[in-house]
């Protein structure tokens, strides 16, 4: 804790680390992986696929609809990547506009009305991030749902199935408990955006990977994932109906243990799992105060009454602008 | 970890100009300060430091700074081409900022706000675990107090650094709008250059008033990774406030000059809903948005009611094998400050 507090432990990732976490992406990101639509199959009974945001359009890289689990009706809402060049043309590759972030928010709704359970898929590389999905309001579709997944009011069960991309993944990545395949990965960035940026390179994508630690393992330390679930043989290509009897046990224990409790407990679990977020120190040091800047300028001043020091500095004076601004510090 | 403070450096060197992105013109410093650094010949808006803001949208000698001991930690041991902990100093020592928020209570023209305020200088303004726990206690103070709520943005997005932690922080600061919405206070949310990623595809996007500064970037994606995806040039002002204000995402795109008189009118415009318990008890039993208020009292209409859930015990409950662990032991968990 101290050597992280001091940045002792922030070394480059070892060879053997980056070739670890790479091995992990490329099989989240397998062509032959299970996609949502395969597992709900194999899970779910009688799932009805509903289309259409009610708003502009239906996207094809989000698939919803209710469906039965053990005989018990869910609401099911999943990224959906294509398995061939034209199934993925078709998709758009997993990665949602706008309409597809607003369906998945049609749906939700639709459930909290019924009271019926939210199982979410994440398998996106990220939201889509053309011309077209920024005009319609990508930020705000993802920002909604979030919003919208902080305060409905059935329980939510979300699923890493392969890649969660960012704020892609996140928009439908709220809930009780998160279950994540133990070959899936999660990320702010994906590691090729993370080496451009931050490396300066397009060559650094493994150390990145390693370096933002995205694996399953990983997130399950960091408290963002709750349960990792093991993939059949070499990876959950190999057996589709293994892996999805493997989430589905685990789907219905966590259910299981939301069922005891209300709405209010419900909420109040879920808002504290998500403020829980993150590691800070919290410092005892004061707040700051310009009045108490120790000035030699001002101080004369102050005693000689100079009409060109005013008697309460301001903030602008603590934290002025600089003369340039730095732009290499970018964020995701 | 000290902070210096770079005492001896003044807001804007006499001696310097600024030459203006804009237009190439070549602005004096001090004049850049007294038109709030707004290039007097085309209106460029340049980059405000957090203290400026304060200076511009607040009634002098209001502002409480708190929460200002809040320091980031490098759970991830994130390394790239320099340790994450040297970046955090290096922008500490540029700043004099602890992270890349600053909130506190304030006053605009007398009335009582809750605000947070970016400055785009510390990391380019990046929402890591730090600026999210910020700003999330600003929305529940407001909450608490039942006073408007107000964020300034200017930040590129999501710290990397922090990872997925930092990927949610646009939970943490989305989760307490949705109890503001239920208990009747306003959130404000003004976007300035730049307000981009993940503080954009978060509450940035979500105030039930969003105003803009002209030409502010605005937008989800950078416009390199837009046209990189697309392979063609992007339209004419593009990610601009203007942009999105065509578009219907924001409600007015206002100039600098004019956005402390706007946020003061807007504010009398939208007061605090009253609360659900000094309500009349026949209006709250007909009226459907008193039943409703009923019901967010119930759910979450106090913070300190809601904070102390054991997070461990839950997980138990839940029957998953892992517990979540939202913070290093000597981290400051919610619980610690109830």
């Amino acid at each position: 804790m101290t050597d992280q507090l001091l940045g002792s432990a922030a070394a480059p990732p070892t060879e053997a680390a980056a070739e670890e976490a790479w091995r992990r992406v490329q099989l989240a990101r397998h062509p032959q992986r299970p996609r949502t639509l395969d597992l709900v199959a194999l899970m779910f009974e009688g799932f009805f696929e509903l289309h259409g945001d009610r708003v502009y359009g239906d996207d094809a890289a989000i698939v919803g609809g209710p469906a039965l689990l053990d005989g018990r009706a869910v609401m099911v809402i999943g990224h959906q990547k294509g398995t061939d060049t034209d199934s993925n043309i078709h998709r758009n590759f997993g990665s949602p506009h706008p309409e597809g972030f607003r369906k998945a928010q049609r749906l939700m709704r639709l459930a909290d009305k019924l009271g019926l359970p939210i199982i979410t898929f994440l398998d996106t590389a990220g939201a889509f991030p053309g011309p077209a999905a920024e005009e319609r309001g990508q930020a705000e579709a993802i920002a909604s749902s979030i919003k919208l997944m902080t305060g409905i009011q059935v329980p939510i069960i979300v699923v890493v199935l392969g890649e969660g991309g960012s704020g892609g993944a996140l928009a439908i990545g709220v809930g009780d408990v998160v279950i994540a395949l133990e070959n899936s990965v999660y990320s702010v960035i994906s590691p090729e955006g993370a080496s451009s940026i931050l490396w300066r390179s397009k060559d650094e994508a493994r150390t990145a990977a390693a370096a933002m630690r995205m694996t399953a393992h990983d997130q399950a330390d960091l408290g963002v994932v709750d349960v990792v679930v093991p993939e059949p043989g070499d990876g959950a290509h190999t057996d589709a109906a293994a892996t999805a009897s493997a989430l589905k046990t685990a789907i219905l224990t966590a259910l299981r243990g939301l069922a005891g409790r209300d709405t209010p407990e419900l909420l109040a679990t879920r808002y504290a799992r998500i403020r829980g977020m993150g590691a800070y120190l919290e410092t005892g040091a004061g707040p700051s105060r310009p009045a108490e800047l120790p000035s030699l300028r001002r101080r004369i001043g102050r005693i000689l009454r100079l009409p060109s020091v005013p008697r309460r500095p301001r903030w602008s004076e603590i934290w002025p602008s600089d003369d340039g601004d730095d732009e290499s510090e970018r964020g995701a | 970890m000290p902070i210096k403070f770079p005492f001896s450096r003044r807001a804007a060197p006499s001696d310097a100009w600024t030459k203006c992105p804009s237009c190439d013109a070549q602005v004096f410093n001090r004049q850049l300060e007294r038109s709030l650094r707004v290039c007097p010949s085309c209106g460029h808006h340049f980059r405000m430091s957090v203290g400026e803001r304060i200076d511009l949208l607040l009634d002098a000698n209001t502002f409480e700074e708190r929460d200002a001991g809040l320091e980031a930690v490098d759970r991830l041991g994130f390394h790239d081409d320099k340790p994450y902990p040297h970046r955090l100093e290096a922008s500490r020592l540029k700043t004099g900022l602890r992270d890349a928020v600053v909130w506190g209570i304030g006053a605009v023209d007398g009335q009582r706000v809750a605000i947070g305020i970016f400055d785009f200088r510390f990391m380019g303004g990046s929402m890591g675990a730090v600026v999210g726990e910020k700003l999330a206690r600003c929305l529940e103070t407001a909450l608490v107090e039942r006073i408007p709520a107000i964020i300034v943005s200017a930040s590129g997005g999501a710290r990397m650094q922090e990872g997925t932690l930092s990927l949610m922080q646009l939970a943490k600061t989305t989760a307490p709008l949705v109890r503001l919405d239920d208990s009747g206070v306003p959130f404000i949310a003004i976007l300035t250059d730049p307000t981009t990623g993940g503080v954009l595809a978060s509450f940035a996007s979500l105030g039930d008033v969003i105003l803009a500064e002209p030409k502010a970037l605005i937008g989800f994606a950078g416009a390199r990774v837009a046209s990189d995806t697309v392979g063609e040039e992007l339209p004419e002002g593009f990610q601009t406030a203007e942009f999105l204000l065509a578009h219907g995402f924001v409600d007015a795109v206002v100039p600098r000059a004019e956005l402390r008189a706007t946020l003061s009118r807007l504010l009398r415009l939208l007061p605090v809903a009253v609360a659900a318990d000094e309500r009349d008890d026949d209006e709250r039993a007909w009226s459907p948005i008193g039943a409703l208020s009923g019901l967010a009292e119930r759910f979450g209409g106090a913070v300190s009611e809601t904070i102390g859930i054991d997070v461990d015990s839950a997980a138990e409950r839940n029957g998953g094998p892992r517990t979540a662990d939202p913070a290093p032991a000597a981290t400051t968990t919610p619980e610690d400050r109830a």
